[in-house]
């Protein structure tokens, strides 16, 4: 437990609880995006530097434009008046709390894990890029291919639909 | 405690976080949100037992997060998509008042 680790865990866990929290849904964004960060420079703490910059690049890049654009485009962007919470948020609340203490007691109470620390691994970008040319290349092939679909059938589901008063040759 | 205990823990914290946003919130996005969360501590647990578990340089937990983040991505795409069609369709994107699929 060093003190970068505890640093970047409590950043982390504190922008994910306030990314939960704040009423106002760009504040929530942005608060996301902290705890993407704070996970990527976890990532980098754990010596994946690839899995840290790809998550930097995927969520702080892409995810997070994504989600503003989708608060903006819904119209939530101003501070809601009405209550943020579902009726029955004792229970959802509750359960979370459940789950994080059974984890949490499973982990501190386990035999299974791992006393010392081994010497930090090497993952060069080639080691994984090779990887994933050699052994891992019908997943990587299967992602590729569930992407494009995803592109399309995101394109194909957010398009307008057309109403049924106007003309139906014209384009809306 | 050990490193792996302390990520365990953390990443055990962000489920809890993420499953509660996810629950309780009344707001579609927000509830996505909290859904990728939870996929990214899943995401922190591969790379923890990656790092201090046996045979690292087999790189396993390392290309599992990588398929997965891939994963998330179009996760989220298509799942901010339908938000936008559902708010288009019903002119809100609070998930008390979606109630029926034939609008």
């Amino acid at each position: 437990m060093s003190l970068p680790f505890l640093i970047i865990a409590f950043m982390t866990v504190f922008a994910a609880a306030a990314a939960m929290s704040l009423r106002n849904l760009v504040h929530c964004a942005l608060a996301f995006v902290v705890a993407f960060a704070g996970l990527a420079a976890m990532y980098l703490q754990l010596d994946a530097q690839f899995v840290g910059f790809a998550q930097i690049l995927v969520y702080v890049g892409a995810i997070a434009i994504l989600i503003v654009f989708a608060i903006l485009l819904t119209r939530s962007g101003d501070t809601p008046n009405k209550a943020v919470l579902a009726p029955g948020w004792v229970c959802g609340i509750a359960v979370s709390a459940v789950v994080f203490t059974l984890l949490g007691w499973a982990v501190l109470n386990s035999s299974a894990l791992p006393e010392q620390t081994p010497p930090a691994p090497v993952a060069t970008v080639k080691d994984i890029g090779g990887l994933l040319m050699t052994k891992y290349v019908l997943p990587l092939e299967i992602i590729g291919l569930l992407l494009t679909a995803a592109m399309i059938g995101a394109v194909i589901i957010a398009l307008k639909e057309p109403s049924p008063t106007e003309n139906s040759g014209r384009k809306t | 405690m050990t490193p792996l205990q302390g990520c365990l823990l953390v990443s055990a914290l962000l489920f809890a976080i993420g499953f509660a946003g996810a629950v309780t919130r009344r707001h579609a996005i927000i509830a996505l949100v909290g859904i990728e969360l939870m996929l990214n501590a899943a995401n922190l647990n591969f790379i923890a037992f990656w790092r201090y578990g046996a045979h690292p340089e087999a790189l396993t937990g390392v290309m599992f997060v990588i398929f997965s983040i891939a994963l998330a991505a179009a996760e989220a795409a298509v799942g901010l998509a339908l938000i936008i069609a559902i708010y288009r369709h019903y002119k809100t994107s609070n998930l008390d008042e979606v109630k029926e699929l034939k609008g």
